[in-house]
């Protein structure tokens, strides 16, 4: 094993275009753990802790930009306005030891289906930037998990920023686990208001091969609450909207039985999920509109 | 051996600390423990140590065809490579049977057993060459329960069995199988206006220890090895290690490294002489450290257990009869199973009256894990059966059902299912008093002024899922009954030395046993003991060895009762020969010395008003007065292999408690919010460590209601969830707060009137929050841990 | 590899460091510190929290090569370091975290007598650990107090849920946590007493 310790984002580059098997390392949350119990044995490891630019972010315009490696601390803390899905999938990651080292990119890199992150970026709309030697480009986040534990990166490419769009309306995120903290998800849930657009985005984690929308329902939701004129008249959704909303996200779920829950109750579980979080986020929405954050 | 070996244990001293029995004097661990000075098993070093890896096997059942080590031994780094083959003497160990192989030999029987061991200069190194050596198996039929175990063709886990219980076995594949009968429950149960049936699953619990099995080996010159390790009894571990290695006992010189934790994971051998073979091969110390993924398969667990039960009673609630039949899964070697079954068996009609009884426990031989000691052994599985069936009956009848057990509650005198006559005080029905006495945590916690829901006082926490939904509160209660100490007739005894000289001109008392201190606090009372005692301030405890007598077991909540009985009687023999001492240097000045009622107090001698005939310094000078006695308490006796009937137990401990719980039964999470606890502990020798050893076990109690369970495919016996990962134990967020009522009612048989405190409330703690969970939802839930797809109609 | 960083104020050199080694693995067998724990080597349990940076971290799920250059503490190194913060940062804002620079000022004395551990000055939540009856086995212990340390630092007068949530990263298997809670306020009481 070698450990490469680039000084910048460049040299990070070059050895990943010389190395294309390297595995980077930043928080070290999903290779340390693959390493001390020795179901990997990398020929490479590439450290990106010394990359001063994973560690920034910026709030613009339109996006923030969020750094491969900001800490989950730091989004909790600093972005629960801006992106307050997000700040509410870090508030669950692991335990606060965690989240002061990982970072969402180590969960896209991981692409593991009970990432935290994907289902809040998912609704919340991202862009994942990757970069190689031959330049970089943008991968929506939608096209960006491509199978169990495999994203769209080409060999030579790293993770550099992800490109979250600010949220204008209230946003939700919830995980179940047989714990009270510290816990993988058995499945997770996010949910975001867009009302500049007049629609809603899902995010479903831990129910399927990858993490997933429920397209499915958010066209239903997007018809129903234009038909109603929702938007405009700020009503309470009615239960049987909400039910079948949360009984559409539950079919969009595809999940399997193991050691940590049935398919039977992850496609429950994700349905309970989707009508709470309506519940909150519309009630939000309906009341101040303008408190982002979200209540956790 | 050259080099020098660091983290050995030494002397702690308690100079400035007073306090004697009754008193929460602090640990003289403690200030060593929060510097990161205090060595456990895993921290011992030496500077030309070698790693010790394990290859264990990946099937659960399996002739090994054969096994090629050629590679790994031709590594770089390398300087043992051991099978079987290289086994030096006995082939097998084990506590009450010796069917464990050292290393696997014919066959393996269970995922995860020892197959091969290697020596390398870096644990990498070790882990490489261990991937190299190849391995064939000819797989077979896995036995997984009692059908498969039972069946009229099924494969005999061991062959030709010759331990002390094959004889009366009804089937090879069983252990041990304990029938009890007493009255006619046929009879009594035509009294029955009320009859309830019920089938329970008790999941397999995990020790879950922190400190991972490990230590060090150094061989020593005269050819014998000088043992560091975690463990609960050195000298069975003695006993089991030396025949193994080919070399007498006093060869092996085992030291106990620091522990971290124990529960009953470690009475068994895990790492000890594997260990050992490797640095008396290579003669070089070796340090063995198992991580967490194979730590699971390096202890025992707490047998998985199947229980079927019925009670009667009239409609007024008095119970008519009780028939049971508990079947616990040993796993693939016996460890401690078939005194579990006696235990479950002679427990297993809880803390009532009961005269009509037919019982019957049996243990099996199966190819899961390995299962022996865990806090509570036996008792617990029973204890989550029948209080549910206590629930069930109440229900039935219509009544409270905490006034359903105190109209049943055994006291002192009854006698219990095995003739035995509970003849210290059982305070069953004022402990469920208590309980039930306590104020109720206010409702709905998680509402915050203004701010909308605090998700961490709701279940799920800190993973968002209810700001409130479908949280429904439910309340639950239950009472257990535990044995304290080694039952059916084994001789069980501890040792102990003390010393007491003068050092600068204060008198010091030297504590040495060999008691294993897994956390428990047992140190901290041998210093009350001996300050109680001697009269002293300064005492001194000497590392755990077996340069020393055996102590026994730390388990069973022996270990205050037992050893903390040894050093009584030791010091009482001290003193008795420092008064002969001051009696012949100073007898004739005062007519006080002839006064049978001497004591040691305050560093000096004193009569029993208080007069200070000479100070202990005056008496001793430069003497020391040094014993080392053996103390055991009274005898017990097997349990009929027919009946089940004998005076079978030491002591009995009892504890009740209240769960308050929040259910989200959408969702099926669960908040523990309140688990309130009363137990009778006969004497609080230390207040502090008693209310601690009752919060520590209510949790493990409250891990396996709602999360615990090592998980094992019925289809290839192999366990799923090896990992801290996906084996959840409670963390600070699900763990309520703990209030504990504590009674101080005297054995008069037991040194200080003590009780054993450590297990009881690991009893009653997994029953009453799954009655408070039954309480919220309705629902029947027979299993434990209740997950949330039981809560939820998702299974 | 070498790595070549700085713990408990001392610089501290690793020679021959494989690759795939852990921190923790550093600090307890090349370096002599084996206060950190080796519980689960897999981040769930927080036994081997250590300061890196100033943050508390798993010390296992750092690799040896990731520290090069920068400060660890460790709880070999505690009670010295929060004697070296009520000395020199003097926070009664709460908001007074440790700067890089405060890290490399502060220095570990040698030479204590941890014999018996007593006369040992300890930090506040050390001492409180003792007093409360939150130390068992103990195995649990150097984490939590690397973790408490820092809440308490962050925020001196924590919430029970607070205190909770600091350490819902930090397993413990002997007490309940019934009696680390109780430290923990103890430890914030005696600092609000002091100030």
């Amino acid at each position: 094993m070698d450990f490469l310790r680039p000084a910048s984002w460049e040299e990070a580059l070059a050895a990943k275009a010389e190395h294309p098997t390297a595995v980077p390392i930043a928080g070290g949350t999903d290779v340390m753990v693959e390493i001390n119990f020795d179901h990997r044995r990398p020929e490479y490891l590439l450290d990106l802790n010394r990359i001063e630019l994973l560690r920034e972010w910026e709030v613009g315009e339109e996006n923030v930009r969020l750094g491969a490696s900001v800490p989950y601390t730091t989004i909790m803390e600093n972005l629960r306005a801006e992106l307050p899905g997000l700040a509410l999938a870090s508030h669950t990651v692991a335990s606060p030891q965690i989240r002061n080292r990982g970072g969402v990119g180590g969960n896209l890199g991981t692409a593991s289906p009970a990432g935290d992150a994907h289902p809040a970026l998912l609704a919340a709309g991202a862009e994942v930037e990757v970069e190689s030697v031959r330049g970089s480009r943008f991968i929506p986040i939608d096209e960006f998990y491509t199978g169990v534990k495999r994203n769209a990166l080409a060999p030579d490419e790293l993770i550099k920023t992800v490109h979250v769009k600010k949220a204008d309306g209230p946003q939700q995120y919830s995980k179940v686990g047989t714990r009270n903290a510290m816990v993988i998800a058995v499945c997770a849930f996010g949910l975001a208001l867009h009302p500049e657009t007049r629609t809603v985005r899902t995010g479903i984690g831990s129910a399927a091969p990858t993490p997933i929308r429920a397209k499915e329902a958010e066209a239903f939701l997007n018809a129903a609450l234009e038909e109603g004129g929702f938007w405009d008249n700020g009503k309470i959704i009615t239960p049987s909207i909400a039910k079948q909303f949360a009984d559409l996200c539950s079919g969009a779920a595809n999940p399997i039985d193991d050691v940590r829950g049935t398919a039977k109750y992850r496609r429950h579980a994700v349905g309970i999920m989707a009508r709470r979080q309506l519940g909150w986020t519309w009630e939000q929405y309906r009341g101040t509109g303008r408190t982002l954050e979200g209540a956790a | 051996m050259a080099g020098t070996t660091t983290g050995i244990p030494r002397d702690v001293t308690q100079n400035h600390v007073k306090g004697g029995i009754g008193e929460s004097t602090l640990r003289p661990d403690g200030t060593l423990k929060v510097t990161g000075e205090f060595a456990y098993s895993s921290d011992m070093w030496h500077e030309d140590m070698l790693w010790g890896q394990v290859l264990r096997s990946t099937v659960a059942h399996a002739e090994i065809v054969s096994i090629d080590t050629a590679e790994a031994l031709a590594m770089d780094g390398v300087y043992a490579v051991m099978t079987h083959e290289d086994l030096p003497a006995a082939k097998n160990y084990g506590m009450e049977f010796q069917d464990t192989p050292v290393l696997a030999y014919g066959k393996v029987r269970h995922h995860g057993e020892p197959v091969v061991l290697v020596a390398a200069d870096h644990p990498e190194t070790a882990r490489r060459a261990a991937a190299k050596v190849v391995i064939e198996y000819r797989e077979l039929p896995v036995i997984t329960d009692e059908a498969s175990a039972t069946a009229p063709d099924a494969i005999l886990v061991h062959e030709g069995r010759d331990d002390h219980h094959s004889g009366h076995v009804p089937h090879p594949n069983i252990v041990h199988r304990q029938p009890i009968i007493r009255g006619n429950a046929d009879e009594a149960a035509k009294r029955a206006d009320v009859i309830v049936k019920g089938e329970y699953t008790f999941g397999m619990q995990d020790q879950a220890f922190l400190g991972p099995e490990s230590g060090l080996a150094v061989p020593a010159e005269d050819g014998g090895v000088d043992l560091y390790v975690a463990t609960q009894w050195l000298h069975s571990d003695l006993k089991q290690i030396a025949p193994c290695l080919g070399l007498p006992e006093e060869k092996v010189r085992m030291t106990m490294a620091g522990v971290g934790g124990a529960f009953g994971g470690r009475e068994d051998i895990s790492m000890q002489i594997l260990a050992s073979l490797l640095a008396m091969r290579t003669g070089k110390p070796v340090k063995m450290v198992y991580n967490r993924y194979e730590s699971f398969f390096g202890h025992v667990h707490r047998h998985p257990a199947k229980l079927y039960y019925e009670h009667g009673a009239t409609k007024d609630g008095k119970l008519t009869h009780m028939k049971c039949k508990i079947v616990l899964d040993g796993g693939a070697y016996a460890s401690s199973t078939a005194s579990v079954v006696g235990n479950a068996s002679s427990l297993s009609v809880g803390p009532y009256v009961i005269d009509d009884v037919e019982i019957e426990a049996i243990g099996l031989y199966t190819n899961n894990p390995p299962c022996g000691a865990m806090r509570g052994f036996g008792a617990v599985q029973a204890c989550f059966a029948y209080e549910a069936q206590m629930d069930k009956l109440a229900a039935k009848l219509g009544m409270d059902p905490v006034e359903l057990r105190q109209l049943n509650a055994m006291e002192q005198g009854t006698i219990m299912p095995t003739g035995q006559v509970v003849d210290s005080p059982a305070p069953v029905a004022e402990l469920l008093r208590m309980v039930k006495a306590r104020p109720m945590p206010p409702e709905r916690q998680w509402e915050t002024a203004g701010e909308g829901a605090d998700v961490r006082a709701l279940p799920g926490g800190l993973s968002n899922t209810s700001h409130g939904e479908g949280v429904v509160r439910g309340v639950g209660y239950a009472v257990g009954i535990k044995n304290v100490g080694f039952s059916e007739g084994f001789d069980d005894y501890s040792t102990a030395k003390i010393r007491l000289e003068v050092i600068n001109g204060e008198p010091v008392a030297l504590v040495h046993t060999a008691m294993a201190e897994v956390g428990q606090g047992g140190v901290t009372i041998h210093a009350q003991i001996a300050r109680t005692e001697l009269g002293v301030q300064q005492v001194t405890i000497h590392p755990a060895d077996t340069q020393v007598g055996s102590a026994g077991s730390t388990s069973a909540g022996r270990q205050t009762y037992m050893t903390g009985g040894a050093i009584k009687n030791s010091c009482e023999i001290v003193r008795e020969k420092v008064l002969e001492i001051g009696r012949r240097k100073f007898g004739s000045y005062h007519p006080a010395w002839a006064n049978a009622e001497l004591l040691l107090e305050g560093g000096k001698v004193v009569t029993d008003n208080g007069e200070a005939l000479a100070s202990i310094a005056d008496v001793l000078e430069d003497q020391a007065v040094e014993v080392e006695e053996e103390w055991r308490h009274r005898p017990t006796q097997a349990f009929d292999l027919v009946t089940g009937q004998g005076n079978g137990h030491v002591q009995y401990a009892f504890a009740a408690h209240r769960a308050v719980v929040e259910v989200d039964t959408e969702l099926g999470l669960v908040k523990v919010i309140e688990l309130a606890c009363a137990q009778d502990v006969g004497k609080a020798v230390n207040p502090l460590s008693v209310i601690g050893q009752i919060q520590g076990g209510t949790t493990q109690g409250l891990g396996v209601a709602v999360m615990e369970e090592i998980i094992v495919d019925p289809k290839t016996a192999k366990v799923r969830n090896p990992s801290f990962t996906d084996y959840l134990i409670p963390t600070i967020l699900d763990t309520p707060t703990i209030p504990v009522d504590y009674l101080e009612l005297a054995d008069p048989n037991a040194p200080y009137g003590v009780r054993g405190i450590g297990e009881a409330p690991t009893l009653s703690s997994t029953p009453a929050v799954l009655a408070a969970i039954r309480a919220a939802t309705g629902l029947e839930l027979n299993k434990t841990p209740v997950r949330p797809e039981a809560l939820t109609g998702t299974l | 590899m070498r790595v070549n960083f700085t713990v408990n104020g001392r610089p501290q050199e690793a020679d021959d460091v494989w690759e795939g080694e852990s921190l923790l693995y550093v600090l307890r067998e090349r370096l002599g510190l084996p206060g950190s724990k080796n519980a689960c080597e897999q981040g769930e349990c927080g036994s081997c929290t250590v300061r890196l940076d100033g943050v508390p971290v798993c010390s296992c799920l750092v690799a040896a090569g990731q520290v090069e250059g920068r400060e660890v503490v460790t709880v070999e190194g505690l009670a010295d370091f929060a004697k070296e913060r009520a000395e020199h940062a003097g926070c009664d804002s709460g908001a007074c975290g440790t700067s890089l620079d405060a890290a490399k000022r502060w220095e570990a004395k040698p030479g204590q007598d941890s014999q018996t551990g007593e006369g040992v000055e300890l930090s506040p939540i050390q001492q409180a650990f003792i007093d409360a009856g939150a130390v068992q086995c103990g195995f649990c212990t150097p984490g939590l107090l690397v973790a408490a340390d820092e809440m308490l630092e962050r925020n001196p007068s924590p919430t029970d849920a607070d205190i909770r949530e600091a350490l819902s990263g930090n397993l413990c298997r002997c007490t309940g946590y019934e009696k680390i809670l109780d430290a923990v306020r103890l430890a914030a009481a005696r600092q609000g007493e002091a100030v």
